[in-house]
């Protein structure tokens, strides 16, 4: 038997939710089976924009198995409400976005290939699958835009019929006369024009929800792939169920990955749930992969142009950018916050820059919503900064790393208030770029890079830094933006009378390792043993409330929490002591574990406080409440701000143009660190995601059909083992003043410095060849374009 | 996945029969395509006759200068056989790449060529190595064996049951592979058998087709050198998203190169061994 | 039809639709929830079993192609109990190897399957065999670790 023992913050304790998985013990929705459970399918437009006709469902009724089988117009007669957005921005005119509504099954038009026309239930999927090759859908199919660009032009096709410029937002940010004046005064102008590629974030586990209903007490219960329980609770049972919140029961148990895809209130979550009401039957329906791929919120897709004001030593004076988002045929839960709100205010990355101004276009297309994905705006604002950066240095023949350290934030000028909202707290950019130098060893670089040119190979080496708004977030400040709810998270602190713990949580753990980093934090705090505690998290009822996990905000909110509630714990456990320890208040302390009066050697251990909570023979009954249970709801005063500096290093075979990463060097300023080994998981993580985009990922449709064309993993290229290097993570920390901890959090930061990191790279591996900027992904057939045309030009010269 | 009746014979003789009593049936030869196009809907056969008990098949034999395999010789097979990585070792490395492990313990040689899928790595290596293929009727010489994208000689009612590869002085292959689905984009086998070259290049095109200016190329000198005047015509090549027509051509004559580079290297280790 | 099969070594004989998958048998029919599906095109490996002591994609193989062999899932690995683990889940465990935990067991039945031919991979290697499995979490570099040090432990054990 294991000895159990305190683990301190910085400890690395291995995980306590891996056994269950190294076992095959978790419990994913689509391990769930309740009895009598019947299956849905969902049939889905094949046509990117079609007039809905009727839908003649007779032959499919009649088949084997089948239950029921609904239309959009059967919500719409239940009164079955549109799926709602949980952030409104407004335009720079003053007036609200346009939103248009979002039934979860479509009735009128469809407005993008996977839009769900028809739910079929029955008692095997099998048999589900079948009846949807019966059903007959009469499609008259209209004219689809895909591109954003292509969507703003007169005269393309209008996805939402009172949205005739197919423009939901005109929206900006900053000061356009401030930027003019910078530009008017510039020495030079850097300026590029990009594209941030369409992404599918593909958690491994695939979507899947089942709805129950239990007629005896009026009690719904969903469960689903869901980073945030609650909120689905809130805006389903709210909005489109109308379903009291104090009958509806949400449950997010095991959850295969989530990167955003699963935070999100999906139609079939609402669906499922309406539909095992209908039936007084459980309803399961798990997405298959190709499905996912047409029904799960996609990420990024920008056209961007960006132009860089700087003084003759590269100074930087001003920034102007230009973007147009694509918001997909509807918005999803957060769609419109993410090229906005989590985008222009990161422009200023981790420089100074006196002046910036940002304008957005978000726009409609035939296209699957486009919503958050790992990172979400902040990866996009780092790739139009980084990139230009590093133009204007080839321009002006400033060395790449040197015109960054001219414009760096020094770390004694934090807290640092930039001209787009946000104020950085704590940082060393600086501090971060001398380290990720040393370990990248930029030094050795030139004799790597004359090795690969032996060998007929071009050599790369990328730099970008970044800085990200994270730990999602100041409710005042998020509802002068546009959200729609509040952004703090709650944590209980459950002492049992044996002075084990229980957590209750309202964030979500879905791979980033909540349960042993909050377990570190309370047996830290709380002197109790790792083992004696356990954290609870993904179901309404038993955690009270929380806004779930995304945006790197589960320790920063969630663990600001749990720290105060802990706090309470241990004020009200002090009370207790001085009570028993016939002391004032004032003269207690606690420390490890224990409770004692201050210069004495008298004391009581946090056990026995814990069993006189409950047993309160000896305990202050007449101002003290029995029992030792706190809570606490936490709602941060800023973001955090963590950041970074992370090189690349690439090779390129100009015969087949394949980019190889070579090496990858990141150094981040994550605050203080609870786990490390965690923490070295997450950075791995992001920046492999990162670099799937950069090189491998795209979500490509046919710009005529409207058709994806990269609808499974034989066409999404999904990065693999062997498409990375061992990847070097340091970290080089500054400690967050504002949240209690001093942590900042690190779930996005490896996919927000990483894309422009290795574009650099790339970038500087062709410089020879006169390239200042390749799009993302840089593939095999893209690059070899380039190296063809380029040399062609050369020689023509 | 709708249901069918399935049929598993043991010998090749009753695996004919029930193939001719079953025209709307399907064989399985390791069912890497085969199940997830039915999975897809895309097949829905009223039978599935499934070969893997037919032992006899699974052969792998050395006669009379030529390499003897049969059709349900899984692609692990064929990488670990000693016979193959003596005699065509090239063969043998090809086989090592496709698809990933679990497709190569599954995955089957007369499966493979017998779906003649224009991105599949073997009908290369037949064509190339001009083999022999041998059916439950009859002996189809490579080149009449392929025909168009997924689209065979072969007969209804007619199966796979082995090939006749004659060994080479030299072979090797070279694949570009989708960074996606991993199946070639391009993948070129190159050989030389009693004194001729032939080159078969897959995944370019709606099905395997020989490179003849390549093969006239390197009939006169068997070196990658012999390869830089010669260049692949675009038009007719596939186009996708992975790879345009252009790139694609350009592919065929880098993977020309390297493999044969690599035949002139297997043919020297050959020898080393030979010694 | 009926078919006969030893899973995680106990022998059963169990009735099967002809077009059910190995994966639908485990999952949906044995309730061995531990093997997972994670695509439709056969990529991505969380459906990984071994048959016949040969690592197999049991999303691409039918029930009925099992009949008369054996089939080992992450069940079987080990008998639940932290002291019991295989050296290769004690390996992911100690190396941070997983995250959300749904790819994992396809990763195990793949490392356990690669030091069965190669019991000293080097991780050049590993990364080839991992061909076969996708992960969205760990950028795959403690998976790497973990097999190499699975390996290590499972040629200790012998």
């Amino acid at each position: 038997m294991k000895m159990s023992k305190v683990v301190a913050i910085g400890a690395s304790p291995k995980r306590k939710e891996d056994l269950r998985f190294v076992t095959g013990r978790g419990n994913y929705v689509a391990d769930i089976k309740r009895p009598g459970m019947v299956f849905g399918a969902f049939l889905r437009s094949p046509h990117a924009h079609a007039l809905l006709g009727a839908i003649d469902a007779t032959a499919a009724r009649a088949m084997p198995g089948v239950v029921a089988i609904y239309t959009g117009e059967d919500l719409k007669a239940d009164n079955v409400g549109g799926l709602p957005v949980g952030w409104g921005i407004h335009g720079k005119d003053g007036n609200p976005m346009k939103e248009p509504p979002h039934p979860p099954i479509a009735h009128g038009k469809v407005r993008h290939v996977g839009d769900a026309v028809a739910f079929v239930v029955a008692q095997s999927v099998e048999q589900a699958r079948s009846a949807l090759e019966a059903i007959e859908v009469q499609y008259e199919v209209l004219p689809a835009v895909v591109g954003v660009v292509e969507a703003l032009q007169a005269g393309a096709p209008t996805v939402h019929d009172e949205i005739p410029d197919n423009l939901c937002c005109d929206w900006e940010l900053g000061d356009a006369a401030a930027v003019e004046a910078a530009f008017t005064a510039a020495a030079h102008v850097a300026s590029i024009e990009l594209v941030n590629n369409r992404l599918i974030g593909n958690p491994m586990e695939p979507r899947a929800a089942i709805g129950e209903y239990d007629f005896a007490t009026g009690q719904h219960t969903l469960w689903t792939t869901s980073q945030f329980p609650h909120v689905v609770r809130f805006l389903m049972g709210e909005f489109v169920l109308h379903i009291p919140q104090h009958k509806l029961r949400v449950v997010a148990p095991d959850v295969g990955g989530g990167f955003g895809v699963k935070q999100f209130h999906y139609a079939e979550e609402a669906v499922v749930t309406w539909a095992a009401a209908k039936l007084g039957l459980p309803v399961k329906w798990v997405c298959e992969r190709s499905e996912g791929f047409i029904s799960d919120a996609h990420g990024r897709d920008h056209f961007t142009e960006a132009e860089l004001a700087l003084d003759e030593s590269g100074k930087f004076l001003g920034l102007r950018v230009r973007t147009l988002a694509n918001m997909g045929g509807y918005l999803s839960t957060f769609g419109p916050n993410i090229p906005t709100n989590l985008y222009a205010p990161l422009l200023s990355g981790v420089y100074r820059m006196p002046a910036i101004h940002c304008s957005v276009n978000v726009v409609f297309t035939n296209t699957v919503p486009v919503d958050a994905y790992r990172g979400a705006g902040r990866p996009e604002a780092t790739f139009v900064l980084e990139r230009l950066v590093d133009v204007a240095a080839i321009e002006m023949g400033i060395d790449k790393r040197a015109i960054r350290r001219r414009n760096m934030i020094p770390t004694e000028a934090y807290p640092y208030q930039t001209p787009v909202i946000v104020e950085y707290d704590s940082g060393d950019p600086l501090g971060c770029l001398d380290r990720a130098e040393k370990l990248a060893d930029v030094e050795g670089f030139e004799q790597r890079r004359l090795e690969s040119a032996r060998r007929g190979r071009y050599r790369g080496l990328g730099l970008s830094t970044y800085v990200e708004a994270c730990g999602l977030a100041p409710s005042r400040l998020a509802g002068s933006l546009g959200a729609r709810g509040g952004l703090y998270e709650s944590a209980t602190v459950r002492v049992h009378p044996t002075g084990a713990v229980t957590v209750l949580i309202g964030t979500h753990n879905h791979g980033q390792g909540h349960e042993t980093t909050f377990a570190q934090i309370v047996s830290d705090r709380l002197g109790v043993p790792f083992e004696d505690i356990d954290i609870v998290c993904g179901d309404t009822a038993k955690v009270q409330f929380g806004m779930g996990t995304y945006g790197s905000r589960s320790l920063v909110v969630g663990g600001a929490a749990l720290s105060k509630a802990a706090d309470k714990v241990i004020l009200k456990g002090r009370k207790i002591a001085a009570h028993q320890l016939e002391a004032d208040l004032g003269d207690i302390v606690f420390h490890a574990g224990e409770f004692s009066v201050a210069g004495t050697d008298r004391k009581k251990k946090f056990t026995e406080i814990a069993g006189a909570a409950y047993v309160p023979f000896d305990y202050p009954l007449e101002t003290l409440e029995p029992g030792l249970e706190e809570q606490s709801f936490y709602d941060p005063v800023n973001f955090t701000y963590p950041g970074g500096a992370h090189f690349a290093e690439v090779e390129i075979d100009p015969d087949t143009g394949t980019v190889t990463l070579e090496r990858y060097t990141a150094v981040d300023d994550v605050g203080t660190i609870i786990n490390p080994m965690i923490v070295e998981g997450q950075l791995q993580g992001g920046i492999a995601q990162g670099v799937g985009q950069a090189l491998f990922e795209h979500g490509v449709y046919d710009e005529s059909s409207g058709q994806l064309l990269s609808g499974s993993f034989m066409d999404y290229c999904m990065p693999r083992a062997d498409n990375f290097p061992s990847i070097v993570v340091a970290p080089h920390s500054t400690t967050c003043t504002h949240t209690p901890m001093g942590v900042k959090g690190c779930g996005e930061c490896g996919t927000i410095g990483s894309p422009a990191a290795v574009i650099n790279a790339v970038v500087d591996a062709l410089q020879p060849l006169g390239i200042t900027h390749v799009d993302m992904p840089a593939t095999p057939n893209r690059i070899w374009n380039i190296i063809r045309n380029s040399r062609a030009a050369l020689a023509a010269e | 996945m709708k249901s069918f009746a399935y049929l598993k014979p043991e010998t090749t003789v009753a695996a004919a029969d029930l193939f001719s009593e079953h025209n709307d049936a399907k064989i399985l030869a390791g069912g890497m395509t085969l199940l997830p196009t039915m999975k897809q809907g895309l097949a829905a056969p009223a039978a599935i006759i499934d070969l893997s008990a037919v032992a006899a098949l699974r052969e792998i034999a050395f006669e009379e200068g030529a390499l003897v395999i049969g059709a349900m010789a899984r692609h692990y097979d064929v990488a670990a056989s000693v016979l193959v990585q003596t005699h065509i070792p090239g063969l043998a490395l090809l086989a090592g790449q496709i698809g990933d492990p679990q497709v190569r313990h599954r995955g089957t040689i007369g499966g493979s060529v017998a779906n003649n899928d224009p991105a599949a790595d073997y009908p290369a290596a037949i064509l190339a190595l001009d083999a022999t293929v041998v059916t439950t009727r009859r002996t189809v010489a490579a080149a009449a064996f392929f025909v168009d994208m997924f689209e065979t000689a072969l007969e209804p009612g007619e199966i796979v049951t082995g090939f006749r590869i004659p060994v080479p002085e030299m072979a090797a292959y070279a694949k570009f592979r989708s960074p996606a689905s991993r199946y070639a984009i391009v993948g070129v086998f190159v050989a030389q058998t009693a004194g001729k070259v032939r080159v078969a290049v897959t995944g370019a095109a709606s099905s395997v087709f020989r490179a003849l200016d390549v093969e006239a190329a390197l009939q006169e000198r068997f070196d990658p050198d012999a390869l830089n005047r010669v260049s692949m015509d675009p038009s007719g090549l596939n186009s996708d998203i992975h790879a345009d027509r252009d790139y694609r051509a350009n592919l065929v004559m880098v993977m020309a190169r390297r493999a044969v580079s690599a035949a002139l290297q297997n043919a020297g280790q050959g020898a080393t061994k030979g010694q | 039809m009926e078919i006969n099969l030893a899973i995680n070594k106990h022998p059963i004989s169990v009735s099967v639709d002809p077009a059910t998958l190995l994966v639908e048998l485990l999952r949906e029919q044995l309730s061995f929830t531990g093997t997972h599906v994670g695509c439709d095109t056969s990529q991505c490996g969380a459906c990984l079993v071994h048959f016949n002591g040969e690592s197999v994609k049991s999303c691409t193989m039918l029930a009925v192609s099992a009949d008369g062999g054996s089939v080992m899932t992450v069940e079987g690995l080990s008998v639940a109990g932290r002291a019991n683990l295989h050296p290769m889940q004690q390996a992911f465990h100690e190396n941070h190897g997983l995250q959300c935990g749904f790819c994992t067991p396809g990763m195990l039945m793949s490392a356990v399957d690669l030091v069965g031919r190669n019991p000293d991979p080097t991780e050049t290697e590993v990364r080839g065999w991992l061909e076969g499995n996708l992960c969205r979490c760990t950028g795959y570099h403690n998976i790497v670790k973990s097999v190499i040090a699975g390996a290590a432990a499972m040629r200790d054990a012998k």
